[in-house]
Parts: structure tokens; sequence; C-alpha cells
């Protein structure tokens, strides 16, 4: 068999397959119906109210970027501030589309692209697992990430409901949802040294950037500082 | 409670995420059919996409007081740790409220 025949056969996608990936994601989903209510009980502490916060779960479903959002939220907010920071932070799904490229490659476009819809950090893991073990794995991509969006939309709406009910959140702890969410999604990323420097001077860069000039421009400048040092400093096993 | 934002902003902040979302989700894949992501363009993504979150978090680790601070140090931990996101995060919630039952 010729590597491009596998290949192909690999990029399988039909309703049975969507089917087994949606319950082989179910485990994985519960977690995030409690990130999702999470996500509900931030929004509403911010004041989103319960119809954005839903619509947002809806049709960004991309769980870090929505709670830094919620960092940036306010009256004042700057649609280009709000704009690079989303794409800063979702850039790696160009990086996951980028990797599902030779099996992706061999649907037609409207598959190719609406297999990508969904696409988020852990069905695109067990798609590559599954393909790397010669299973076909789009349906996880396409089932799981259904799977996926149905928890976080349901997570969404426990979170509100549960949030409004409490009086004081900061008794709970609850306003620490938000950066906590944040910092374990990041830490999760923390494999060596290097990733340890780039942190470092992302992190310092939006230090000095938020005190002398402020206006939400810190995360964006120390996300491209971050950028640029990972640019120039090789990883073990680059060529470039 | 921060002050209201009208629904006019609200609705241009859903369209410029979903919007922005989705040209990341389709621009890896309709990028790679025109021409194929160096290592050089992947290490800048990859690194970014982690910096941009340490940089959202450390002056709110700054500014903030010793309970935020004690927060996040517990979710540090217990991801170094565990390398479990849940627990790491109930922990970090736990110990904001403990401190300010206590003090």
């Amino acid at each position: 068999m010729s590597p491009l025949r596998s290949e192909r056969e690999l990029s399988a996608l039909n309703p049975s397959l969507m089917a087994a990936g949606f319950r082989q994601m179910l485990p994985i989903a519960a977690f995030v119906l409690v990130f999702g209510a999470a996500y509900g009980v931030a929004a509403q502490q911010k004041g989103v109210s319960a119809g954005w916060a839903l619509a947002m779960s809806a049709f960004v479903f991309a769980g870090a970027a929505q709670f830094a959002v919620l960092d940036l939220w306010g009256p004042e907010l700057s649609m280009l501030t709000l704009a690079l920071t989303v794409l800063a932070i979702n850039a790696r799904h160009l990086l996951m589309g980028a990797s599902l490229f030779p099996w992706l490659r061999h649907l037609p476009g409207w598959q190719r692209y609406g297999a990508m819809v969904l696409a988020s950090d852990s069905n695109w893991a067990m798609t590559l697992q599954a393909m790397a073990k010669g299973s076909p794995g789009l349906g996880v991509l396409v089932g799981g990430g259904l799977a996926l969006w149905v928890f976080w939309m349901l997570g969404t709406a426990m979170g509100l409901m549960f949030g409004g009910l409490i009086a004081d959140p900061r008794v709970l702890g609850l306003d620490m949802v938000m950066a906590c969410f944040l910092l374990a999604m990041a830490t999760a990323g923390l494999t060596s040294w290097r990733t340890l420097c780039i942190w470092g001077v992302a992190g310092a860069t939006a230090l000095v950037v938020d005190a002398w000039l402020g206006h939400n421009l810190h995360v964006v400048a120390g996300a491209i500082a971050g950028g640029g040092l990972g640019l120039l400093w090789k990883e073990p096993g680059d060529d470039a | 409670m921060t002050p209201e934002v009208s629904h006019w902003l609200a609705l241009g902040v859903l369209l410029v995420m979903a919007v922005v979302t989705l040209i990341t989700r389709w621009g890896g894949v309709w990028l790679m059919s025109w021409v194929p992501i160096g290592a050089r363009v992947r290490r800048f993504i990859g690194a970014m996409s982690s910096s941009v979150l340490v940089a959202l978090l450390a002056p709110l680790a700054f500014k903030g007081d010793a309970s935020v601070r004690l927060a996040l140090l517990a979710t540090l931990v217990t991801m170094a740790l565990m390398k479990k996101p849940l627990p790491a995060i109930a922990l970090g919630l736990v110990v904001a409220a403990a401190y300010r039952g206590l003090a």
C-alpha cells in the first residue's frame, strides 16, 4: 500500500465515525462542563448578560480567548486590542489546521473547512493520536468537537444560573476563576527552560507596558515579545 | 461589577471574536494548500500562544492583593505537581476564599 493511499483511507469521514468520536470524547467533555460553568460564573461577575455569554460560547467556542476577553470587558474596550488578543491566543489553531492538512486535503472543500469549525485542543490531539495509530481520526475531530461544544454550552448555562444565586462571589474565591483558569491553561504548556524564558520576557514586557502605556496594550506587547524570542530561539531538532 | 456595556458593543465583540477565531481555525489548512508553514513561523506561533496568557496574568498578579497572589501560587504549584487543571483551579479558589475568611 502506498503512503498516499493509506493517507486517503485515514481521511475517511462519515456519520458512524462521527458518532464514535462523540462517544469517545464524553469523558473529557464532562470536564468541559465544569470549565463551561466556570466561564458562566466569571461572565456573570463581569456583568456580561446571559444571552451574550451563551452566544460567545456558541459562536466563539474557545475557552482561553473567552476568559481573556472577560478581562478586557468594559465600555472602553478597543476592537483592535480585542482582535489582536483573540488572534494571539487562538493562533495555535493555525498550527492545528496545518498539522491535519495531510488528511484534510483529501476531502472536498466544504468538508475540509467544515471539519475545522469545531477544532479545539483536545479533539485535535485525539485526532492526531488516532492517525498515528493508523485509525481514521477525523470522526473524533468532528464528533468529538460536537461533544465538547454541547457540554461547553450546557456548562456555560449552568454557570450563569449558579452565578446569579451567589450574593458575594469574593467570599467563595469565585472572582479568581478567570485568572486561575488562564494560569492553569498556560502552565499546561510549560515543558522546558526555553518556554520559561519566553514567559519571563512576555511577563516582564507586559508589566512594563502596563505601567507606562496602559490601554490593555500589555497583552499584545507581551505576546509579540514572547513570540519573537520563540522565533529566534531554536528548539532541539529544528533546522531553520 | 464593571460598568454597563451596550448591546451594540457586545455584538461587535461577539462578531470580532467569532470571525477572528474562525480565521485561525481555517487559516492553517488554507495556508498549507499554498505554502507549508515553516519552523520559524511555527516557533513564533507556539511561543506567542502561551505568552499572551502570561502577559495577561502578570499585571493581575503584580497588582493583586495577597489573596490573589496566594490563589495564583496555589494553582501554579498544583499544576506543576499534578498537571491537572481542574484541581489546580479549584485549589486556587479555595485558597483565595480561605485567606479572605481568615484575614
